[in-house]
């Protein structure tokens, strides 16, 4: 049997599927008609059952014909598949990041998530990055060949937005801009793992995770040894397509 | 029906433009929020006539009584002792303050970073879109937040404020002054009414009141039952027209509404499947019509069983013990029950987590959410104490803070559905 896994994201959309392990994978833009772009993706593909996660799921899944879960359990048994002695995943996505905790059994345990704003997100990095003129996939970069940093005090992505544009005004080189903003977000990041707690293999997915600085600065913050999966967004795609295989 | 009603809206000196943005706005959202919902008892008809004419026909009733020289007292707290009110001939009703609508004109006044409950209800009297506030003589507030306590300032100075002293911690000085905060209220009410409040008087009211109380904890005691006859969203609505309803009348509609679950617990019918999800929700009040929690939790599958709040198991599951027809003991037993609330503004406040934690257990809670509004800063801080003690006793909790926007709907959406996985299993 083939299964698919969608992961409607904020940002991107990512798609795996699955017979007797994880075939292929995608990452797409979700642009602004989440439901087109889904219906052109899925209809190069056969598959037998489908289960849709993410910020979109309630609106793709009725019109495609999947099932639902919530990104929670669908990060939870992607990294458990990927990684079996995995117990705490943290994920930073497109407008939310995410500390879940599972138990030695792979159920989810306990989580964390930020509320409303996208402080601490991929959306704030990528605001940052197009203030101080940098691909966002150059962001990491430019923050570790920063040679100082400075303090941002704001997480809230407007007041840091203006905080940086000060800095920026004050004759501030972008590297260290960068490394403090990177600083900011490990710091929330870190604060959110330790309310929920880690525990043996910590998973950082999440487009974010492709941020070598902030996997630098997370690790060093909770002073733990991270993974980061090959390809870290797909994560809970691959969830939601072996959720797939098991939905009756 | 319709041009009576704005007739009596502009006598309140209501403004009628934005009041019909505010009724427009209502009608869908009532019938997305209830009128969907499947298996309902007949018995919520009755509610549902009372949100369809919301501002109408109770309003009348007010006014009616307005006109023979009767007193409205309108109050926004469980801490407001409605027993006084009732016994100087005077009609309590519970202010709305449970909407966005009335926010944004709250905060041309009041900082943003203050909590929903303070700005609507501030908004509903300087936007002049309730006819409950317009119709009321005097606003009763009381201390238990400091956000309120400044915003009664305010309200002060459009239309007549009593505020009443809630102490902060549970002493013996603390009761002493809270005794003194009754007596002095039954002077202010004595003064309002130009009625002399009697043992005779107020002794019919503390009965009056308790029967609703003991008509609540039926519906309650109702919801403890596995499938559950009532959703979490009805039980919640009846208990916040019991705030400005007629007493009296109040009682029996909910006796009625009792009546009929006890025929559906018997044939073991229910309003959702037997393995949803139960819910106990715990933390700052739902002020009519704020459903937004309630709505996401029951439109994602689960049920609310139980509500620890004060439009829940805080509104009504102590009586004022009947103390005979002696007054000074009458407003004594008055003041034990209302400082006997465990509400949040109190320091300690260990009584609510072990509520909580008997609630759950009596419920049948699969979970508890523990809701508190933004910037409601003694709900949010004992959440922490509440989490360690649900922890403890291996009880899964859910902690959301929100207020009545729709803006972060999705991810709370996310948020309760993985919480609902995660205890499903």
């Amino acid at each position: 049997m083939i299964s698919v896994g969608l992961d409607v994201g904020s940002r991107t959309i990512k798609v795996a599927t699955f017979d007797t392990a994880v075939r292929d994978c995608l990452v797409t833009e979700t642009g602004a008609n989440p439901l087109r772009r889904c219906q052109e993706l899925m209809s190069g593909i056969n598959y037998d059952r489908m289960v849709v996660t993410g910020y979109g799921r309630h609106l793709v899944a009725p019109a495609l014909g999947g099932e639902i879960v919530s990104e929670i359990k669908a990060f939870a048994v992607g990294a458990r598949h990927l990684y079996p002695d995995c117990c705490t995943i943290i994920d930073i996505g497109g407008q939310d990041c995410k500390v879940i905790l599972l138990t030695d059994a792979g159920e989810v345990q306990k989580f964390e998530m930020n509320d409303r704003c996208a402080a601490g997100t991929g959306k704030f990095l990528e605001i940052m990055a197009d203030t101080l003129e940098v691909k966002i996939s150059g962001l990491g970069n430019l923050a570790l060949c920063a040679t100082r940093t400075v303090q941002i005090n704001s997480l809230c992505t407007v007041f840091a937005e203006s905080e940086v544009v000060s800095l920026i005004a004050r004759g501030e080189e972008s590297g260290a801009i960068a490394l403090g903003l990177h600083r900011a977000i490990a710091s929330r990041i870190a604060t959110m793992a330790r309310r929920v707690g880690t525990r043996k293999r910590v998973v950082f997915a999440g487009g974010a995770a492709l941020n070598p600085c902030l996997y630098r600065l997370v690790a060093e913050q909770l002073e733990v040894e991270l993974t980061v999966p090959p390809q870290p967004q797909i994560v809970g795609a691959v969830g939601a397509s072996i959720l797939a295989q098991n939905f009756h | 029906m319709a041009n009576e009603n704005v007739r009596m809206w502009t006598e309140l000196n209501i403004d009628l433009k934005s009041h019909d943005m505010l009724m427009n706005a209502l009608g869908p959202i009532f019938q997305e929020v209830y009128l969907s919902q499947k298996n309902r008892p007949a018995g919520m008809g009755f509610y549902d006539f009372v949100v369809g004419d919301i501002h109408g026909i109770r309003v009348k009733e007010l006014r009616e009584h307005a006109k023979t020289g009767g007193k409205v007292v309108a109050t926004y707290c469980v801490f407001v002792p409605e027993e006084l009110v009732w016994a100087a001939g005077a009609i309590p009703v519970g202010l709305c303050a449970g909407t966005q609508f009335s926010v944004p004109i709250a905060e041309e006044v009041l900082p943003r970073n203050t909590c929903a409950l303070i700005k609507s209800s501030f908004g509903f009297k300087l936007g002049r879109v309730c006819p409950y506030v317009q119709a009321s003589h005097l606003i009763v507030g009381e201390t238990t937040c400091d956000g309120k306590k400044k915003m009664f300032e305010m309200l002060g100075q459009l239309q007549p404020v009593y505020v009443m002293e809630v102490p902060n911690k549970k002493t013996e000085r603390s009761r002493e002054l809270w005794h003194g905060e009754v007596l002095a209220f039954k002077d202010v009410i004595e003064q309002l009414t130009g009625t002399k409040i009697t043992a005779k008087k107020l002794g019919q009211a503390i009965d009056l009141v308790n029967k609703r109380r003991l008509a609540l904890q039926r519906l309650y005691n109702l919801c403890k039952v596995r499938p559950v006859p009532i959703s979490g969203k009805d039980a919640l609505l009846a208990t916040q027209v019991s705030f400005y309803d007629d007493a009296q009348r109040d009682t029996q509609m909910l006796n009625a509404l009792c009546d009929e679950l006890d025929k559906r617990v018997a044939a073991g019918q229910g309003v959702a499947p037997k393995n949803a999800p139960r819910i106990l929700v715990s933390g700052s009040p739902m002020a009519i019509p704020n459903w937004k929690l309630h709505h996401l939790v029951e439109s994602t599958g689960a049920v609310v069983v139980c509500e620890e709040s004060c439009t829940g198991t805080r509104f009504f599951s102590d009586l004022v013990k009947p103390a005979g027809d002696n007054l000074d003991e009458q407003l004594k037993a008055i003041a034990d029950r209302y400082m006997n609330i465990h509400c949040a503004c109190f320091t300690p406040n260990d009584e609510r987590p072990d509520d909580v934690v008997r609630l759950a257990k009596e419920y049948q809670a699969d979970g508890v959410i523990h809701y508190n509004l933004q910037f409601c800063h003694t709900y949010a801080n004992e959440a922490v104490k509440m989490a360690k003690r649900l922890e403890k006793e291996g009880i899964p909790l859910l902690r959301i803070e929100t207020d009545y926007s729709d803006e972060d709907a999705g991810q709370l959406r996310t948020r309760i559905e993985a919480f609902l996985e995660m205890i499903k299993h």
